[in-house]
């Protein structure tokens, strides 16, 4: 049995994500190979490295992978696949984008968003947004999942596996090319891997106020900043806020939502979170259903006493 | 230019699914079904594309039960052009409706495929993805943005961290993200006109694909509930509460 797991990253370093998709290796068993897939990606490399379990770390480089663009991802897997029993990537965007193209270039069904791995062919995975659970069984030969990274505990970093070069997939004769990109760095956590999120909802009204109101409080709490669909939609917040069911999922120890209602499909984004709290003016929203302690009134007040009462 | 769209009935988003007791699958007797909003948000910017006239005919594809047909219906209504059903008694997984899409586009040879990102009932986020392989064409998943001339789509995804742009030339398959558009709501008269669009029926057997399931599901189950905790009366209790949880 061997295990693949294509790695998270943006060329000079390692994505969270990846310590997590090599736990979930681990319960499927066998040995584990990491593929770096990217360009000037020696930084990723060598921290992939030093991921525990890791049997040894695959350095494809081009451009095209540099900006892991599903045609040259896929081609490069699919040349590397022979070896492989199961092939596991991240459910991040760009995992999300190349894992299914992978999965029918070798005649089989992708699993999506695995959560549990209950043997080497048997997974769990959401359905219906999360309000069902699916425990599947796949007969292929090959197994290509993606992995809900907040479902697994990240390995340790105390391994020292070799980095290997291997035959990167090129952009000759291929028909995407990458145009641009716009990146919004900060320096708040990740969303995906944060211990504590504050979201804000459509009851900001604006982005001014959004930035007003839950930026401060996520930044007094060491907080990444999430959002609603809602809040997305109207530009009150970028994109790649987005909490929920097509967005992203999150499950930080602290899930703060202000001014959200609480719809199913924020909710599968949240809902695993380990304690929520939610400040809403009306005492039925929905979002109470799940929170563990909730404040019923105005967040242009509450909000402000939160500060305080944080020191 | 001749542009596909698939488009899949599902459970209504507005409803609240319920898992069967004997845990073979979820609850559909008798709930709302409608078009998969994403495929909505696919069908109105081909519909656009048309209006721009840079496409010269919409095509619909449904692969499903036969009540499926109000789906490409709705799709028609819209403004697509006409439409094909795909009848199908179970829910064909993944890999098998890139099949069949693999081979309708054999016969019709679209241009693009627009369609949406995920269904919101297996939640895959795969087809458009595999249907890309299997045709070897250029991929632009979770479009939040398209242009399109002759021979090539500028398109902006959704990207972890922000937005993305990429060329592809064509054909393509591009993915449809919330935020591409705002579907129209169709017009009695556009309803009306839908009725006489033609919908040609067919088998999964006329396309020589094998639909049977290669997945075994198991057991479909309910998530862990969560129950309702309590409400506090302002910000110094619940600062209290969450450092005797050890979340501060
Ligand atoms: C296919 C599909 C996919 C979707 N995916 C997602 C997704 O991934 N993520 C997501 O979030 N949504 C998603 N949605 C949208 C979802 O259905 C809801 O529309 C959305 O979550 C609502 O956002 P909201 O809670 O901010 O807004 P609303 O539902 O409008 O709620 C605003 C809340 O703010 C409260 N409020 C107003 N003023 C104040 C005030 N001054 N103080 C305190 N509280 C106040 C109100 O009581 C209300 O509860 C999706 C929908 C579809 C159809």
């Amino acid at each position: 049995m061997a295990v693949l797991v294509i790695a998270d990253h943006t060329n000079a370093a390692l994505g969270e994500a990846t310590a997590k998709v090599v736990a979930a290796a681990q319960k499927i068993g066998g040995d584990i190979d990491v593929l770096v897939a990217g360009q000037g990606a020696q930084g990723a490399a060598d921290a992939a490295a030093k991921l525990d379990g890791v049997r040894k770390v695959l350095l494809a480089q081009s451009d095209a992978l540099g900006h892991q663009l599903a045609e040259a991802v896929t081609d490069t897997v699919v040349g590397l696949a022979g070896g492989y029993d199961a092939i596991l990537a991240p459910s991040t965007s760009a995992g999300k984008n190349f894992a299914p193209r992978i999965a029918a270039k070798l005649d089989v069904n992708q699993i999506t968003d695995v959560i549990e791995i209950v043997s080497a062919d048997t997974f769990v995975r959401p359905i219906y947004a999360g309000n069902a659970l699916e425990t599947v069984q796949s007969s292929d030969a090959k197994k290509v999942m993606t992995i809900r990274t907040t479902a697994f505990k990240a390995v340790g970093e105390t391994g020292s596996a070799t980095v290997e070069a291997v035959t990167a997939a090129g952009a000759a004769g291929r028909e995407a090319s990458f145009v641009g990109e716009e990146v919004v760095k900060s320096d708040r956590p990740e969303l995906v891997g944060a211990k504590i999120v504050v979201s804000g909802g459509r009851a900001m009204g604006s982005a001014e106020e959004f930035h007003k109101v839950i930026e401060p409080l996520a930044d007094k709490l060491g907080a990444a900043v999430g959002a609603s669909r809602a809040a997305v939609d109207a530009g009150y917040a970028p994109n790649d806020y987005q909490v929920g069911q097509t967005g992203k999922v999150v499950a930080p120890d602290l899930y703060i939502a202000v001014g959200i209602s609480g719809a199913i499909q924020h909710l599968a984004g949240m809902k695993d979170s380990k304690v929520i709290v939610a400040i809403n003016k009306d005492a039925d929203a929905p979002i109470f259903q799940v929170a563990d302690y909730g404040i019923v009134g105005d967040y242009k007040t509450v909000v402000p006493e939160l500060m305080t009462a944080l020191g | 230019m001749k542009v596909l769209v698939p488009v899949k009935r599902v459970i209504d988003y507005n409803v609240k699914v319920r898992v069967k007791p004997d845990q073979t699958g979820v609850d559909l007797a008798n709930v709302k079904m409608s078009m998969n909003p994403f495929d909505e948000i696919a069908t109105e910017e081909a519909v656009r594309l048309k209006e721009k006239g840079v496409a010269t005919e919409v095509v619909v594809v449904s692969i499903g039960p036969q009540q499926a047909q109000e789906t490409i219906r709705t799709a028609l209504a819209m403004g697509a052009d006409r439409g094909i059903l795909i009848v199908t008694d179970q829910d064909a997984e993944p890999l098998a409706v890139a099949k069949l899409l693999k081979a309708v586009i054999a016969e019709e040879s679209p241009n693009l495929v627009v369609m949406g990102k995920q269904a919101i009932d297996g939640d895959n986020n795969a087809v458009g993805q595999m249907l890309a392989a299997l045709l070897d064409w250029p991929q632009a998943t979770f479009a939040s943005k398209l242009e399109v001339t002759a021979d090539k789509a500028t398109v902006t995804r959704e990207i972890d961290g922000g937005l993305q742009t990429l060329d592809v030339s064509l054909p393509a398959v591009i993915t449809a993200d919330l935020r591409l558009n705002e579907p129209r709501y169709a017009s009695l008269p556009n309803i009306m006109k839908a009725k006489k669009k033609e919908i040609a029926m067919k088998t999964a057997a006329d396309y020589g694909v094998d639909v049977s399931p290669k997945l075994k599901v198991l057991k479909v189950t309910e998530p862990p509930k969560r129950s309702a905790g309590i409400k506090v009366a302002d910000a110094a209790e619940l600062v209290g509460k969450l450092k005797s949880e050890g979340v501060l």
